[in-house]
């Protein structure tokens, strides 16, 4: 072999660019090909902030909890749109990968699967928006949402930390995802992965109303800072200092998980055998 | 009656299927407890700040999660997952073999395949109520049991022919596995909070929640002392013209099932 022929298992920048390139033109295509399904989706991520903003404009009605109906609605709201934004799939998609044998091929192309991974969640996200955001702003209006402290300072913001909270949740979830190596059966653990977003990360009601030890403790772990602190990024609830350690513990998060994921996937495909092999 | 026999037959089946995956027994129930957890630690962060919801108590919400639990475990124990695979053999081209049979193919498909583990999510259910009513307001009379099993039979009724509606789309649209999964989600988000909190306007816009509303806030209501006549009444009436209309609906969309290779 000549001594330029290319390292296949360290893709060079360029054409990992190629790559990323390719995969979110024909994921893009598929998921346009498939919007009455994309659609669907959109419609059940819609349905638990409208229900949430329901159930805290009752409890706001008459009762001081902190923050009025208005900051509510615009709370889901904003929160919609980050879980759509931070939302994959692919820990429910691994148990069939393994166990039907469909992760063989995956393995044997020469880049690491979660780059198409990655270009198929993206290209998803991007042709739900289309639904999200009319969604969005009609809930904005219906429930009379209330932005108070929001600026385009907080958006610009805001763009830095969903970006982050993308990211993170992303590589959090695939190091879940990759339990199905060891486990047949992972409904059970990504249901409870499921609940520690609902109330760690602020998906259920804002963190601020939620009881002292689920503050406390949400502040140490991930799901606050790929849901609750884009929100109230968003919202400029969060400026100052309190925005610059928000981004330094996405940031720390994100590192710690990048080198989980770097153990786990060496351990995991060490650990694999093909279903027929 | 032949069609109990074949229902009978077919629950019977399930049952010896799953006998022979207990494990799944015992994820059903890690699953169930992991739900319940969720729905428990909801309703004590919203009474948190409040005492009363719209005028629904903590207890009486309790016993509200426990009414949909119990909807929810015997969804999941037959129609759910019978749907689900008519809803394949549809795309398939398999539900050739069920009109063929000589039983109506209207039955077979919502009770062909049968989840036994969901039993765990309805026996859970009536332990939750009795501990919601126990806080609560006390247990109701005989009566209101009775009151209370015919309006959940007649919600139940509800939900299944609007499940039925839905799937007979795939008729036309052939691939529609997520439309149940749509469906779930509303069932698993609005059902479990009383409907009488969301706004008048809100109840018509999503038609989806009028069934769940039926089959699990009006039952729930009878056994927490307030439901009124004209509402056990508009249930009962409901249900029949739910269960007809679905009737007329699947005998319709069946002319139009082509076949995968016909």
């Amino acid at each position: 072999m000549s001594a330029e022929s290319p390292d296949v298992t360290k893709p060079s920048p360029r054409a990992l660019l190629d790559l990323y390139r390719g995969e979110m033109s024909v994921m893009l295509a598929w998921n346009l090909q498939y919007r009455g399904a994309v659609f669907l989706w959109v419609l059940g991520a819609v349905m638990q902030p409208l229900v949430l903003i329901v159930v805290w404009q009752a409890v706001a009605d008459g009762r001081d909890t902190g923050m009025t109906a208005g900051e509510y609605a615009a709370y889901f709201m904003v929160s919609m749109i980050v879980s759509h934004m931070t939302f994959i799939w692919h820990m429910w998609e691994f148990e069939w990968r393994i166990r039907s044998g469909y992760f063989s091929p995956l393995l044997l192309r020469p880049v690491h699967p979660i780059h198409a991974d990655v270009c198929q969640s993206l290209a998803y996200k991007l042709v739900g928006l289309a639904g999200i955001i009319p969604a969005a702003i009609l809930m904005a209006v219906i429930f009379r949402a209330d932005f108070g402290n929001a600026s385009w300072q907080s958006v610009m913001a805001f763009l830095p930390a969903l970006l982050l909270a993308m990211a993170l949740r992303f590589i959090v979830e695939w190091c879940l995802a990759l339990a199905a190596f060891w486990m047949t059966k992972v409904a059970s653990l990504n249901q409870l992965f499921d609940a520690f977003f609902l109330f760690l990360g602020g998906q259920f009601a804002p963190i601020s109303v939620m009881p002292d030890w689920i503050q406390t403790l949400s502040f140490v772990l991930p799901f606050r800072w790929s849901i609750y602190f884009p929100i109230q990024v968003a919202l400029g609830n969060i400026t100052g200092a309190d925005l610059w350690i928000g981004f330094g513990m996405q940031i720390a998060w994100i590192a710690l998980a990048v080198a989980v994921l770097q153990l786990m996937w060496k351990r995991a495909v060490a650990n694999y055998s093909a279903v027929g092999a | 009656m032949h069609a109990f026999t074949v229902i009978r037959t077919y629950l019977r089946l399930g049952l010896l299927n799953f006998v022979q995956y207990r494990a799944d027994f015992f994820l059903g129930v890690v699953n169930a407890a992991i739900q319940f957890a969720i729905q428990l630690l909801a309703i004590s962060i919203v009474f948190n700040q409040t005492d009363s919801l719209k005028g629904w108590s903590r207890a009486d919400l309790i016993v509200l999660v426990g009414v949909h639990a119990i909807v929810s475990g015997i969804l999941g124990t037959v129609f759910s997952p019978s749907i689900g695979a008519f809803l394949e053999s549809i795309r398939l081209g398999t539900f050739d073999f069920l009109l063929t049979k000589p039983v109506d193919a209207q039955l077979l498909a919502s009770v062909q395949s049968v989840a036994p583990q969901s039993l765990t999510s309805l026996l859970a259910g009536i332990v939750i109520i009795v501990y919601g009513l126990q806080t609560g307001s006390g247990f109701p009379g005989f009566g209101s049991v009775v009151i209370f099993v015919g309006l959940l039979i007649a919600g139940l009724m509800m939900v299944y022919s609007f499940m039925m509606v839905l799937a007979s789309l795939a008729f036309w649209f052939v691939k529609l596995d997520n439309i149940m999964n749509i469906f779930n989600t509303m069932f698993g988000n609005a059902g479990t909070w009383p409907i009488t909190i969301f706004p008048g306007w809100l109840r018509v816009t999503l038609t989806f929640i009028i069934p769940i509303a039926f089959a699990v806030t009006i039952p729930a209501q009878a056994l927490i002392g307030s439901l009124t006549l004209a509402n056990a009444l508009l249930t009962a009436a409901l249900a029949v013209l739910f269960v007809a209309a679905s009737r007329w609906f699947w005998l319709f969309a069946v002319k139009h099932y082509t076949g995968a290779s016909a």
